[in-house]
């Protein structure tokens, strides 16, 4: 087996390709409304739960901020997460009322602001009969990003929840783990309750991130 | 669920990669996380899963680059630029191919300007290109676009600096976990060792990985070139004991 574009790895298994920046012009690829091109027929983008969708609808805004204290205004994010009875949908289908993945992405014109319309996930139940507390996986990517940075939301209304989650608490520092903690801003935003999640990517009050 | 989260894929080398600080490429600088990564020695079904974009509508254009922009619909004309395919396999670290998987792309116009409202390169628009495609692998983990070859452009960074030629890639594969952007570059262009981006990576094995070669044997007489981009996600492990005991 060779590797392809490049030399043969000695122990027979191949390099994976090597990750690149996904730079500030993400958005013609990803996203493309934010760059100003039009749609295709059909995008994948911010509205994981339509009117249908089962479950608490709500809504995330936030921002990613830098080492510096300033807004990160091209980040571009990836959302995986459960629906409200703690499943997931891989099957991506716009007509269906609930999807697990969507994108979002900072503008300059929201300040540097993103957002996603949602339902609460519920629990995720582990084989060991363990529960997860609702969270959704995030990863983050821009320019200046080598390599995506993937992170978890929690909700701070699910204090037990969170205390019981082995994942949540697998972060060893309990300071860190608060860093996961979306507030909840307001009970009526566009679509039910809004939650804050600000990612800070570098210095105080930095974003426990995860390898997996 | 339990098979699922039975699954396992080769452990991600972050020392392939390149370092979330690489102070050669400034933007990274103030972009890169100090605090070290918390390790899911048991990741769960939330990493394990992902996507799977089959039902994704497409249009028939939508990996096909000469034709899929047009700024006045009036008008008929096709890009300005080395008219080429970009072709290639998605496979896992075993050689396996992926199989339905969505591959991405974006790129800059012949003169290295990019359709995006923040571009402000001296460069004009091509008013017959987008820039954007997108398709699944088929069954053998094969993908296809058809488009120019993109030109170099100046960037600010250090007081010269200037990227290679270069497609930007991304690809989903089995689970987020495999989840992987990067870039394509063309085999030969001098401007690859020069580029700050690029000099992210420690070793030159790993810029190999991102250089599509020439592939005379696909390319189409009196037509166009055609380059070869393989594309390598993480590999999905066989568990052959599924409790530890």
């Amino acid at each position: 087996m060779q590797q392809p574009n490049a030399q043969p790895m000695a122990d027979g298994v191949l390099r994976e390709t090597a990750s690149q920046t996904a730079g500030p012009y993400v958005h013609i690829g990803l996203a493309l409304d934010i760059a100003g091109l039009p749609p295709r027929e059909q995008e994948v983008w911010n509205r994981l739960a339509g009117d249908q969708a089962e479950g608490e609808r709500i809504e995330i805004v936030g921002r990613v901020i830098d080492g510096n204290g300033d807004i990160v205004r091209d980040a571009l994010l990836e959302v995986w997460q459960a629906n409200a009875d703690g499943q997931y949908q891989p099957r991506f289908d716009s007509d269906a009322p609930f999807n697990s993945f969507g994108r979002t992405a900072a503008t300059v014109e929201n300040d540097g602001e993103w957002q996603f319309f949602t339902v609460k996930p519920g629990a995720v139940a582990l084989a060991n009969g363990r529960q997860m507390a609702p969270h959704i996986n995030l990863m983050v990517f821009a320019r200046g990003i080598n390599i995506q940075l993937s992170t978890r939301l929690y909700f701070e209304d699910e204090t037990e929840a969170n205390a019981g989650c082995p994942i949540f608490n697998a972060i060893e520092s309990p300071t860190r783990r608060q860093t996961l903690l979306a507030r909840r801003e307001s009970d009526d935003g566009e679509s039910g309750a809004r939650y804050r999640f600000d990612i800070r990517l570098q210095g105080e009050g930095e974003t426990a991130f995860f390898d997996f | 669920m339990s098979d699922i989260e039975n699954r396992r894929f080769v452990p991600r080398d972050r020392n392939w990669h390149p370092a979330p600080h690489t102070p050669g490429y400034k933007t990274s600088v103030a972009r890169s996380p100090r605090q070290a990564l918390v390790s899911l020695l048991k990741p769960t079904v939330s990493e394990l899963s992902g996507p799977d974009f089959r039902h994704l509508r497409m249009g028939p254009n939508d990996n096909d680059l000469l034709l899929n922009f047009r700024e006045d619909p009036q008008h008929s004309g096709l890009p300005i630029g080395e008219r080429i395919i970009m072709h290639g396999r998605v496979i896992d670290q075993f050689g396996k191919p992926v199989p339905h998987t969505l591959v991405e792309m974006w790129q800059a116009n012949a003169g290295g300007r990019y359709r995006h409202k923040k571009d402000q390169y001296l460069a004009p628009l091509d008013p017959g290109f987008g820039g954007v495609g997108r398709c699944l692998t088929d069954e053998q983990g094969w993908y296809r676009f058809r488009t120019i070859k993109p030109g170099p452009y100046p960037w600010p960074n250090d007081i010269n600096s200037w990227r290679p030629a270069h497609i930007h890639v991304s690809v989903m594969g089995p689970s987020i976990s495999t989840r992987l952007i990067t870039q394509m570059y063309f085999e030969g262009d001098p401007l690859i060792p020069l580029c700050p981006i690029v000099q992210t990576l420690r070793d030159p094995e790993a810029v190999a990985t991102m250089v599509g070669r020439l592939d005379m044997a696909h390319s189409r007489t009196m037509d166009c070139l055609t380059y070869r981009f393989d594309l390598v996600v993480r590999g999905e492990l066989q568990t052959w004991f599924e409790n530890q005991g």
